[in-house]
C-alpha cells in the first residue's frame, strides 16, 4: 500500500505542470514520452528487444557459459542440446556464446556508425540549409555524389580499399549512411530557417554556430534520431553483409553476419549455424524499425 | 531628443532586375518616450520599415540614426541590443523546444551579461508572469502568456526601443486589452520608445502619439493622436481606414440615408 | 421584410462533446437559437465554441465528436436524423459555408472558372458553353472587374478577397437558404473586407435568406448583423439585437465591449476582463 502510494505521488509529481524546477520540467517531458511509448505495444516491443540487446551485450561474460573462442574439434557441429543450446560450429565453439558475444559486435558497429554519422550529417545538412547560396550548392552536390551509389556497393568498395577489419567496416558503412541524414537535416533546417524565433535570435546578435547548435539542433534532433533508429537495421544488415563477404569482422571474432557466412557450407547438416544468427539479425533489425516508428510518433515536433 | 531618425529611407527585396522597392523614400523622427504608429493594409511596407529598423532587412538606402548613432547595414552587438522586435504571432516567435527560462537566458549569454537569474526574475515580474513559468515550455502557455514572454525576451537586454509588429492582432479582445495595458505601463516605467505597426487604427490611436498612414510604400499622411480622435485627418485614405476600424458601413443604408433628405 | 419571422433554422439545447484521453471535453453546452431571414452574428473568443457550433449545424464535426440536441430543424429537414446522403445534398446547396481561407474550400487543381461552371451545370443543367457565360456573369455580379482573366486562374493565384467573392458567386448559383460564414473576412484588409461584406449583405437581403456570421470582431458584428449571440466557454451567455449591444446586460459582454480600444470613446487604460466562474453555471 505504502509503495503504491509513493508511486502515485511520483506519478502526480511527474504529470503536474506546476513546475518548481528545470529538472522537474525535463523529467515531466521524459515521463510523458515514456507513457506514450507504453501506450504503443509495437514500439514498446521494439524498445524491449533493443534494451535486451544492450543488457546481453553488457553482461556477455556472465550470460555465455562457454568461451566463444575455445576450439574443440571433438564436439564440432553438434546439434542443439541442453549443454550447447544452439549447438556448436565447425570448430566446436558454442554457438549460443558466440551469439551473445556477437551482440557486442553488432552494438559496437551500430553505435560507432551512429556516433560518426549523426554530427557529420547534421553539420553538413544544417550548414547547407542555414547558409544557403553556394555553400548549399557545393555541400549538396557532394552529398548527391555519395547518394548516387547503391550503399552496399559503396561500402564494399570502401572496405575493399581500406582492407578488411571491423574498424574499416565501420568507416565504410558510415560513408554510406551520412548522406540521407544530411539531406534530412537540410530539409528540416529549411523549414525553420525563417521562423520568427530564429530571426529573433539573429536580431539579438546570435552567431551562426549558436543558432545551429542551440536553435536548430533541438528541432532537427527528433527526426534525425528517428531516421538513425530506422537506419540501425540497415547498418546491421550492411555490417552482416560485409561480414558475410569476409570484409567485416575477421575470425575468430564473433559477428552475426560472419557466423551465418561460415555456416553456409554446412547448411544441409547443421542448419543452426546459419539459422540462429539469421534470426538474431532479423529480430534486432525489426526491433530497431519498430522502435524508430514509435519514436517518430512520440518525438516528432509536429505532434507537440 | 530624437531616438530614431530616418532620412530618405528606401528598402527593397531581391537583387538587380528583380529588385522590388517596397518602401520608397520615407523620412521621420521619433522622440525619446514617444510612440510612433505605422498603419496601412497588407503590402504597404509598414512591416518592412520595422524590419529595416530592427536590422532584419539589410537592403536599405538613406540614413538611419538610432539613439544619436548613425547605423550601417551591419550592426554591432550593442547596436542590435538598442532595439528589439516583438512579433505578431506568439506561437511562432518562441522556440518550441526551449523552456521559457532558456529563451530568456539566450540573449543574456550572447551579450555576456552578469546576474542572469536575477535579470530573468525581474523581467518575468515586469511582464506579469509567475516566476515558475521559466520552467515551462511554450506549448504549456496561452497566446497571451506567450506574447508576454516575447515582450520579456525583448526587454531583457534593456533596449531603448521596442519595435512592435502587430503585437495584439493574433490575440482575443480581452487579452489584447491586457497586452496594450502592459505595453503602456512598460513604456512609462522603462522610458521606452515604441514603433507600433498595426492595421487597426483604434489600437494605434490608443497607444500612439503620432501615426504615419502608409500606402504602397510611402506615407500618405502623418497624423497626431488628437487628429484621429477629433476626426480631423486630412487624407481620404485615412478616413477609409478609420471607418474600417469602426466596422462595416452598409452601402444600402448609406444610399438610403443619402436619398432621404432629397 | 414580411418574411422576417420565417424561421429557417432552429437549434434547441445542442451540445458538442469531444472524448479525450483525460475525459470528455464539452466544446458546446446546451446552446439554443433560431435563425430567420436575417443576419445573425455569433461572437466569442477562441475556444468559445462558436466555430464548433457552425460546423455541428452542417454536421461537419470531427468523427469522434458527439453532437446532442433536443431539436435541430432546418426548414423541412430534421438535421438530427438526416442520413449522410441527405446531408451531402444539403451542404453547399441549401446550406452554404464560407471559411476564413477560401483556398481550403476550393479545389486546388481546377481553375476557379471550371469550379463555378461545375456548380452551374449541376444546378441548372446547362451546357458547358452556357455555363461559361453564366459563370462570367456571376463573377461580374460579385464585382470582379476582369472575369475573363479570373476564370482561368487557379485558387492559389487569387487573393483572399477575390477568393471570398468566388465563394459567394458559387452561392449565387446554388441559391442556399442559409449561409454559415466562419470568420470570412478576418484575413482581409479593411477596404477589401468592406467590399466582400457588402456583396454578402446584398446577397442575403436580395434573396431574403439567413446568414450565420461567426466572428471575434465585436465592431464588425455589431455593424453588420441584425442580432448577436454572445458565446463564452461553449455557452450562449446573451442574445441581443445588434443595435442594442451597448445596453448588453451580461458582465462578459460588457467586459468585452469595455476591453475594446475605440476611436470614438478613447480611454487611458482598457478594462481588463475578469472572468467570473459563475458564468460557467447555468
Amino acid at each position: 500500500m505504502a509503495k503504491s502510494g509513493t508511486f502515485s505521488n511520483l506519478h502526480d509529481w511527474l504529470i503536474s505542470e506546476e513546475f518548481t524546477s528545470a529538472r522537474q520540467a525535463r523529467l515531466h517531458s521524459i515521463y510523458l514520452a515514456w507513457l506514450s511509448l507504453l501506450a504503443n505495444p509495437l514500439a514498446f516491443a521494439g524498445f524491449a528487444v533493443v534494451f535486451l540487446l544492450v543488457v546481453v551485450a553488457a553482461l556477455a561474460p556472465v550470460i555465455a557459459f562457454h568461451d566463444p573462442f575455445t576450439q574443440d574439434f571433438a564436439i564440432a557441429l553438434q546439434a542443439p542440446s541442453s549443454v550447447h543450446w544452439f549447438g556448436t560450429d565447425e570448430f566446436g565453439r558454442d554457438v549460443f556464446s558466440r551469439l551473445i558475444y556477437g551482440a557486442r559486435t553488432t552494438l559496437y558497429i551500430t553505435i560507432l556508425v551512429t556516433v560518426i554519422v549523426a554530427p557529420i550529417g547534421f553539420v553538413i545538412g544544417a550548414t547547407a540549409g542555414y547558409l544557403g547560396g553556394w555553400v548549399d550548392v557545393v555541400l549538396m552536390r557532394i552529398t548527391d555524389i555519395f547518394l548516387s551509389f547503391p550503399s552496399l556497393v559503396l561500402a564494399l568498395a570502401f572496405s575493399a580499399a581500406l582492407g578488411p577489419g571491423i574498424e574499416n567496416a565501420v568507416i565504410a558503412i558510415a560513408l554510406t549512411v551520412w548522406p540521407p541524414i544530411a539531406r534530412l537535416a537540410r530539409a528540416e533546417t529549411l523549414t525553420f530557417r525563417h521562423a520568427d524565433f530564429v530571426i529573433a535570435a539573429e536580431l539579438q546578435g546570435a552567431g551562426t554556430g549558436r543558432i545551429l547548435l542551440r536553435h536548430i539542433v533541438p528541432l532537427c534532433a527528433p527526426s534525425i534520431i528517428v531516421r538513425l533508429t530506422l537506419n540501425m537495421s540497415s547498418i546491421i544488415l550492411t555490417a552482416a553483409g560485409l561480414g558475410f563477404l569476409g570484409l567485416g569482422a575477421q575470425p575468430p571474432m564473433a559477428e552475426w553476419g560472419a557466423m551465418a557466412a561460415s555456416g553456409r557450407q554446412y547448411l544441409l547438416d547443421a542448419w543452426w549455424l546459419t539459422t540462429v544468427p539469421g534470426i538474431a539479425i532479423l529480430t534486432v533489425s525489426l526491433a530497431f524499425n519498430l522502435l524508430g516508428d514509435g519514436l517518430r510518433d512520440i518525438m516528432d515536433p509536429r505532434n507537440g | 531628443m530624437s531616438m530614431i531618425k530616418a532620412h530618405h529611407l528606401a528598402v527593397s527585396y531581391g537583387h538587380g532586375e528583380a529588385a522590388l522597392k517596397v518602401v520608397k523614400d520615407v523620412s521621420f523622427e521619433v522622440q525619446k518616450g514617444e510612440t510612433f504608429g505605422l498603419v496601412g493594409e497588407s503590402g504597404c511596407g509598414k512591416s518592412t520599415i520595422l524590419g529595416a529598423l530592427a536590422g532584419r532587412n539589410k537592403q536599405w538606402t538613406g540614413t538611419l540614426e538610432i539613439d544619436g548613432e548613425e547605423i550601417g547595414q551591419k550592426r554591432t552587438r550593442s547596436q542590435l541590443a538598442k532595439q528589439q522586435l516583438v512579433f505578431q504571432d506568439p506561437f511562432g516567435s518562441i522556440h518550441p523546444r526551449h523552456t521559457i527560462g532558456r529563451t530568456l537566458l539566450e540573449p543574456l549569454e550572447i551579450h555576456g551579461k552578469d546576474r542572469r537569474q536575477e535579470r530573468i526574475e525581474k523581467v518575468l515580474t515586469d511582464v506579469g508572469l509567475p516566476l515558475n513559468f521559466r520552467y515551462r515550455y511554450p506549448h504549456q502557455l496561452s497566446g497571451g502568456q506567450r506574447q508576454r514572454v516575447a515582450i520579456a525576451r525583448a526587454l531583457i537586454l534593456e533596449p531603448k526601443i521596442l519595435l512592435l509588429d502587430e503585437p495584439t492582432s493574433a490575440l482575443d479582445v480581452s487579452i489584447q486589452a491586457e497586452i496594450l495595458n502592459l505595453l503602456k505601463d512598460l513604456r512609462e516605467r522603462e522610458q521606452l520608445t515604441y514603433i507600433l505597426v498595426s492595421h487597426d487604427l483604434a489600437v494605434v490611436a490608443h497607444l500612439c502619439d503620432r501615426v504615419a498612414i502608409m500606402q504602397s510604400g510611402g506615407f500618405v499622411e502623418v497624423a497626431t493622436r488628437q487628429q484621429l480622435l477629433e476626426n480631423t485627418v486630412e487624407h481620404p485614405y485615412t478616413r477609409i481606414l478609420m471607418d474600417g476600424s469602426r466596422g462595416y458601413v452598409s452601402e444600402r443604408r448609406k444610399s438610403d440615408s443619402a436619398a432621404l433628405p432629397a | 421584410m414580411a418574411n422576417t419571422s420565417d424561421t429557417i433554422l432552429t437549434v434547441e439545447s445542442m451540445s458538442v462533446e469531444f472524448p479525450t484521453l483525460s475525459g470528455v471535453t464539452t466544446a458546446v453546452r446546451d446552446v439554443s437559437f433560431s435563425v430567420g431571414r436575417e443576419k445573425i452574428g455569433i461572437i466569442g473568443e477562441s475556444g468559445s465554441g462558436k466555430s464548433t457550433t457552425g460546423r455541428a449545424i452542417m454536421r461537419l464535426q470531427p468523427p469522434q465528436a458527439i453532437v446532442e440536441a433536443s431539436r435541430m430543424q432546418f426548414e423541412d429537414i430534421d438535421l438530427l436524423t438526416a442520413t449522410e446522403e441527405e446531408m451531402r445534398a444539403i451542404r453547399g446547396r441549401r446550406i452554404a459555408m464560407i471559411l476564413q481561407d477560401p483556398k481550403y474550400s476550393l479545389n486546388p487543381v481546377m481553375t476557379v472558372g471550371e469550379q463555378i461552371s461545375e456548380t452551374v451545370i449541376l444546378h441548372e443543367r446547362a451546357t458547358p458553353k452556357e455555363a461559361r457565360s453564366r459563370t462570367l456573369a456571376m463573377l461580374e455580379r460579385v464585382n470582379i472587374r476582369d472575369p475573363e482573366r479570373v476564370f482561368d486562374l487557379y485558387p492559389h493565384e487569387v487573393s483572399g478577397g477575390m477568393g471570398q467573392r468566388i465563394m459567394i458567386s458559387m452561392m449565387l448559383i446554388a441559391q442556399p437558404s442559409l449561409i454559415i460564414a466562419d470568420e470570412p473576412t478576418s484575413a482581409l484588409d479593411v477596404t477589401v473586407r468592406q467590399q466582400v461584406l457588402s456583396i454578402l449583405d446584398d446577397l442575403v437581403v436580395e434573396r431574403n435568406i439567413g446568414l450565420i456570421f461567426i466572428s471575434h470582431d465585436l465592431n464588425l458584428v455589431r455593424s453588420f448583423c441584425d442580432r448577436v449571440i454572445i458565446m463564452y466557454a461553449g455557452r450562449v451567455v446573451e442574445t441581443i439585437a445588434a443595435a442594442d449591444l451597448d445596453q448588453a446586460q451580461h458582465p462578459y459582454t460588457r467586459g468585452l465591449l469595455n476591453a475594446l480600444p475605440s476611436l470614438d470613446n478613447p480611454k487611458d487604460r482598457l478594462e481588463v476582463l475578469r472572468r467570473d466562474p459563475a458564468w460557467l453555471e447555468n
